[in-house]
């Protein structure tokens, strides 16, 4: 069972490390992981995705509220959300896939926002699952470099009120 | 004012007496103002050890105990200490200094990332930063070991945090902590339901844990216990919660526990859980417990519930506030026949042991001590057969019964012992260990010397680490691996070494008079008694 865990914390040097310390002792997964800072500067936000079975995930949510750092945790299903992930990715081309990657691109409604006469940087802002079949799409062609930030998430605004 | 000061200051306002410790020069400048202050410092002779002294005494007292230790090996030192003391929940504040906080991370002499090191086994630490943070840092840390799931608590001082002048020092008299706030009243409605639960069961059964004791919640079991007339057992460390021998006990449960005790868990129909983990070793088959039976857990650490066992109807609280609140719903329990069973297993379940007459039975020597000893002392069982053999056969009457149950850390009962006593001077206290725990802290034989600190100590030697020969015996067939003890000291001349008072125990006859002799005067006391090397827990 997947679960993405939306934890805000106190905005501290090691804080990242105790929270992710606490998943490896435990033996909880961790899917993706992102942290950033939020509108008030003392407060930043983790977005962590994690899987497991009921108890499991249970227990994630109590042993995250259990550090003194953690301000608040909440817990929701990935359709419950609106989550987003950024990935940029290098590709080398050449003159005869050019198009295709364009093409492709187009498609998937990913940018290309870097160039050189060999190398190209695209970037995509989608749902995981998107930002996955795009790196499947290209496959084909020769990726030099990738980076993803992992999953951020929102509780959708209508769950939310009721 | 420095740093230094501040730190003393603070342990001043939280009413500190004794600091149990080993210096270095990362920690001197504490150690130097330290001079100034009442709170009278303990020079332990290894780390480890000063968290065991701190544990003793906050187990007794109910306060904080206190350590501070150098950096680097001082530091990594105690965190056995501090493990030992997160896994039972006993509240320290554990000071270690620091190098200079403009060489953190340069693996300078004697650095040891403690923070980040001692992580796992604290419940929260601190690198202080700025001595201005020191004031709001120690309320906060008191305040964190002391209250809902205790625990220890580091706090990390670079030396140049301490030497660093401060302008004024006023001691916070709130915490204001926006992301602590632990749940010690139990949810009403969630006790109305417990309450109706009691109300239809034939067979309730209260497991107490060290939670109990933790909460300081004996008197409010023992009260609802004897109004509603429901039996109770008990883990290794909710020892003590009742006396041995109230009607209404049943013994300790789990794998080492008593079969009457085991029995009672199995046949419940009602399990109030109280302040326990529900660990491997008490309960062998976590996920079974609740076949056939309501399982009710309360625990003041929400993650506890559920954890190991399945589903129960959980009550997060305080036990001490849950026990009286149960009182004020109207229930009645009618448990006169599950009482006459329970009494009937407890008569005819008792586990039959066949003493070597040459030697020193150990569970008749410690219902004999047991019986001897003081109404409100305090019994310090270390790790291993000793512990299992107290465990069993210990008679708590209004005292205390310690041990390392969690970490089952050796060398454990000497240095607890020394810090119950110092926080209980007038009671007395009992170490007793095997001759395999014993050297992991006979060099604590100095401090007591040097301080003046009247603990009896008992020796059960059996020229073997027992506990693991007698699962050799088990599972390997005899085939014994590094257990032989042989190369001890000679303990006579230990004694005589540290001016020591001596005795020694060889077999039953007489051993009376030696129980007597032992415990007669408030004085420190080693004794040794001559265990067969072959006698076995099971």
């Amino acid at each position: 069972m997947k679960k993405i865990y939306s934890v805000l914390v106190e905005n501290r040097s090691g804080v990242l490390c105790k929270v992710a310390g606490l998943f490896s002792r435990r033996c909880f997964n961790i899917d993706s992981l992102a942290v950033g800072e939020t509108e008030d500067t003392t407060v930043s936000r983790m977005t962590i995705v994690s899987s497991g079975d009921e108890r499991t995930i249970e227990q994630i949510e109590k042993q995250l509220n259990k550090k003194i750092d953690v301000i608040k945790v909440k817990t929701f299903d990935e359709p419950a959300s609106v989550s987003r992930e950024l990935m940029l990715m290098k590709v080398k081309y050449n003159k005869n896939n050019r198009r295709d990657i364009m093409e492709t691109c187009q498609i998937m409604g990913a940018d290309i926002v870097d160039m050189s006469k060999n190398m190209m940087i695209i970037q995509i802002c989608d749902v995981p699952e998107r930002v996955k079949l795009l790196i499947s799409m290209m496959k084909g062609i020769s990726i030099v470099e990738l980076a993803r930030t992992g999953t951020l998430a929102l509780q959708k605004c209508l769950d939310m009120e009721e | 004012m420095i740093g230094a000061d501040a730190i003393v200051k603070c342990l001043e306002a939280e009413d500190v007496q004794y600091v149990f410790g080993y210096p270095g020069v990362a920690i001197c400048p504490f150690y130097n103002s330290i001079l100034d202050s009442d709170i009278q410092t303990i020079l332990i002779r290894t780390e480890q050890n000063a968290a065991h002294a701190a544990s003793g005494l906050a187990r007794v007292s109910g306060t904080v105990g206190v350590c501070a230790v150098t950096s680097g090996p001082g530091a990594t030192n105690l965190i056995t200490g501090i493990a030992t003391a997160f896994a039972d929940s006993i509240p320290l504040v554990c000071i270690t200094g620091q190098v200079n906080s403009e060489l953190l991370g340069s693996d300078v002499f004697q650095e040891a990332d403690i923070t980040g090191a001692a992580e796992s086994f604290v419940k929260y630490s601190y690198l202080v930063k700025d001595a201005a943070e020191i004031p709001r840092i120690f309320k906060e840390a008191f305040h964190l070991a002391n209250t809902g799931r205790k625990g220890p608590v580091l706090i990390d001082v670079p030396i140049d945090v301490q030497n660093a002048p401060i302008a004024k020092f006023k001691y916070p008299e709130e915490v204001n902590m926006r992301t602590y706030k632990p749940t010690v009243k139990g949810n009403m409605a969630q006790i109305k339901k417990v309450a109706k639960e009691l109300s239809r069961a034939k067979r309730p059964l209260i497991c107490a844990g060290g939670g109990v004791l933790l909460s300081q919640a004996e008197k409010a079991l023992r009260h609802f216990s004897e109004k509603y007339q429901i039996p109770v057992v008990s883990t290794m460390m909710g020892i003590g919660a009742m006396p041995t021998k109230d009607p209404l006990y049943f013994g300790m449960v789990g794998n080492n526990g008593k079969p009457f005790a085991n029995r009672a868990m199995n046949d419940s129909d009602l399990l109030l859980m109280v302040g326990a983990r529900v660990a491997d070793r008490a309960v062998n088959q976590p996920d079974v417990i609740t076949e056939n039976k309501v399982l009710v857990h309360i625990d003041v650490d929400p993650a506890e519930i559920g954890k190991n066992v399945g589903p129960a109807i959980p009550l997060v609280g305080d036990a001490r506030h849950i026990f009286e609140d149960l009182e004020t719903e109207e229930f009645s329990c009618d448990t006169a026949a599950w009482i006459k069973t329970l009494t009937n297993y407890r008569e005819t379940m008792q586990p039959i042991r066949r003493p070597n007459a040459s030697y020193v039975d150990p569970a008749a020597f410690i219902t004999k001590l047991s019986e001897a000893m003081e109404e409100d002392a305090v019994y310090v069982a270390d790790v291993g057969q000793n512990q299992i053999w107290s465990c069993g056969y210990h008679i708590v009457k209004q005292g205390r019964f310690l041990t390392s149950g969690g970490m089952g850390t050796m060398g454990y009962s000497i240095p607890a012992a020394m810090g119950a006593k110092l926080a209980a001077p007038k009671r007395q206290v009992v170490a007793v260990c095997g001759d395999g725990s014993f050297q992991m802290s006979m060099m604590e034989l100095a401090t007591m010397r040097q301080f003046g600190v009247a603990v009896k100590i008992i020796v059960l030697k059996n020229n073997y680490l027992g506990m693991v020969r007698e699962y050799q015996h088990y599972t390997y067939k005899d085939n014994y691996s590094v257990v032989d003890l042989s190369g001890s000291p000679d303990l006579e001349k230990l004694a005589s070494a540290y001016d020591l008072r001596f005795m020694r125990l060889e077999n039953m006859a007489g051993a009376d008079e030696t129980i007597r002799s032992f415990l007669e005067k408030d004085e420190s006391v080693l004794l040794e008694c001559l265990i067969d090397p072959m006698d076995l827990v099971k």
